[in-house]
């Protein structure tokens, strides 16, 4: 049995998953690759951004990573692409564009 | 040490409860199931246990209590019946996918409709996809006796567990049993320690995650193989049981079956008027003999098989309609267990005793006369037949002898 949850991925066999497919770690959803859904991106406009860090809260998924104060471009590993904070922007630093993929 | 007592399947099942003081019960009423809770909620209120006893209003919301203390570390029992059990339906496949070792204590109750409060099979054999260990009682003995090994049997092996008897005949007829001493309970079942649990605070655990394709073949394959694996547990704990009680216990009961040519395939209490009928054809010399089946799931496939190729016609007997039109539930998978077998005997299938339909002794002197005609003419005939019921067809027992297919 695997028990590590960064083991337990789409090549584990019936014999090593988790008893009850239990998970014996918390806040494991880091580890899943959500990102993939999206199909529109924002673009972080980084020359108009003003930090006012309205769009971070708003973001519904903790992909606006915020570090000494200020907001870094965005965790497209797991951002859904749903333009929330496209929408929430006072200064259009951001873009919401399709995403070539 | 045991002492003796009179009491229903029902009271049986409280006092075992009692004895073992499991930590949470979650529990709505219903006929014939009732007075499980009523009389548990009598212990609590004069402090003979100390089980938090949660009143839901709904066995959707019992089920769900269940799980919930269960996955918090806790050992969590219920009781219900019929519709109760159908309104747990959703939440057995989760509570048996999710290895909660949950104990129910299922009192057998025809399903609506028509509306019904009487004893058949068809609540728990719906169930039987569900992934719960389910074991059946002949007497209000082995009612009591099967809820004392469903602990160990379930918190060993992580599955869920129903001890079922039928409604009305043993979970209200009162009769002598057995009971164990309080102590000899507690050392035999123990207290339930899991490994991992909610509430264990250096082991944050998360409990039924969403399974996408990729996983869900391989969480199930998992657990269809806890179903297999809890074969020799469901014995080892018979044995631990027989050196304490002296009382012998095995997948199914064989009786008279060694020298007979034809046998019954019966589960419950209607094994007890069974053995009365295979006592007195004994008598007049007749060889017949019954199988008592008490575990249904895991489906003793090959050891059952082995003991119904001990004769040459076997009559499976079903308390529950499957509307499959070939056979009730124990008929197909009985019937299937031979099928790799040379030289399988016949096998009839008779739907019987639904909705509280008696059985009698007679009943079943005509269904040996059937398996006798089977056996002497090598014929089967039709093998999808009814007991018990009124048929214009035919007279007043609504038999044939022969087959009456249309």
């Amino acid at each position: 049995m695997k028990t590590r949850a960064k083991d337990i991925n789409e090549k584990i066999t019936w014999q090593e998953i988790t008893v009850g497919t239990e998970i014996y770690e918390p806040a494991t959803s880091v580890l899943v690759e959500t990102g993939d859904w999206r199909v529109m991106i924002p673009i972080w406009k980084q020359e108009v951004c003003r930090q006012c860090l309205i769009c971070a809260p708003f973001c519904p998924d903790s992909s606006i990573p915020v570090k000494d104060g200020k907001r870094l471009d965005f965790d497209f590993v797991h951002c859904k692409g749903c333009g929330i904070c496209y929408k929430t922007c006072p200064f259009d630093a951001i873009d919401f564009v399709k995403e070539d993929k | 040490m045991s002492k003796r007592d009179r009491m229903s399947g029902n009271e049986a099942v409280a006092i075992a409860m009692k004895q073992i003081n499991p930590d949470v019960m979650g529990a709505f009423p219903i006929t014939p199931s009732t007075e499980i809770p009523q009389y548990y909620s009598q212990y609590i209120a004069n402090g003979e246990v100390d089980t938090e006893f949660v009143a839901v209003e709904s066995e959707h919301s019992a089920m769900s209590v269940c799980m919930g203390a269960s996955a918090a570390g806790a050992r969590a029992v219920t009781a219900t019946s019929s519709a109760g059990l159908a309104y747990m339906w959703e939440l057995l496949y989760v509570a048996a996918s999710q290895r909660l070792p949950i104990t129910m204590a299922v009192v057998n109750r025809a399903l609506t409709g028509p509306i019904n409060i009487n004893n058949d099979h068809s609540d728990s054999m719906g169930a039987r996809d569900s992934g719960w260990i389910q074991i059946y009682a002949e007497s209000n003995q082995e009612v009591y006796d099967n809820y004392i090994q469903a602990m160990p049997i379930s918190e060993t092996i992580r599955l869920p567990i129903m001890i079922c008897q039928d409604g009305f005949i043993t979970s209200h007829g009162v009769s002598n049993i057995e009971l164990m001493e309080d102590e000899e309970v507690k050392e035999f079942v123990g207290e339930y320690e899991p490994d991992n649990y909610l509430l264990k605070h250096d082991n944050p655990l998360a409990v039924g995650p969403y399974g996408i394709s990729p996983y869900y073949m391989e969480a199930k394959r998992s657990q269809a193989q806890a179903m297999k694996d809890a074969m020799p547990i469901i014995m080892d704990v018979a044995k631990r049981f027989e050196k304490v009680t002296g009382r012998k216990y095995g997948f199914f009961e064989e009786y008279m079956i060694d020298d007979a040519d034809v046998a019954l395939v019966v589960i419950g209490s209607s094994a007890g008027t069974g053995k009365e009928a295979v006592d007195r054809l004994r008598a007049e010399g007749k060889r017949v003999g019954l199988i008592k089946l008490r575990v249904f799931r895991p489906f003793p496939r090959q050891q059952l098989a082995e003991a119904m190729l001990k004769v040459k016609a076997v009559a499976i007997m079903d308390k529950a309609e499957s509307f499959s039109n070939s056979g009730g539930p124990l008929f197909s998978e009985a019937r299937s267990s031979l099928y790799d077998i040379p030289n399988k005997p016949y096998c009839i299938n008779y739907i019987y005793g639904l909705g509280g339909r008696d059985i009698t002794v007679e009943d079943y002197y005509e269904i040996f006369n059937d398996l006798f005609i089977i056996h002497d003419t090598d014929d089967a005939g039709d093998i999808y037949r009814y007991v018990g019921v009124r048929d214009s067809r035919f007279g007043e027992r609504g038999f044939d002898h022969r087959k009456y297919e249309d």
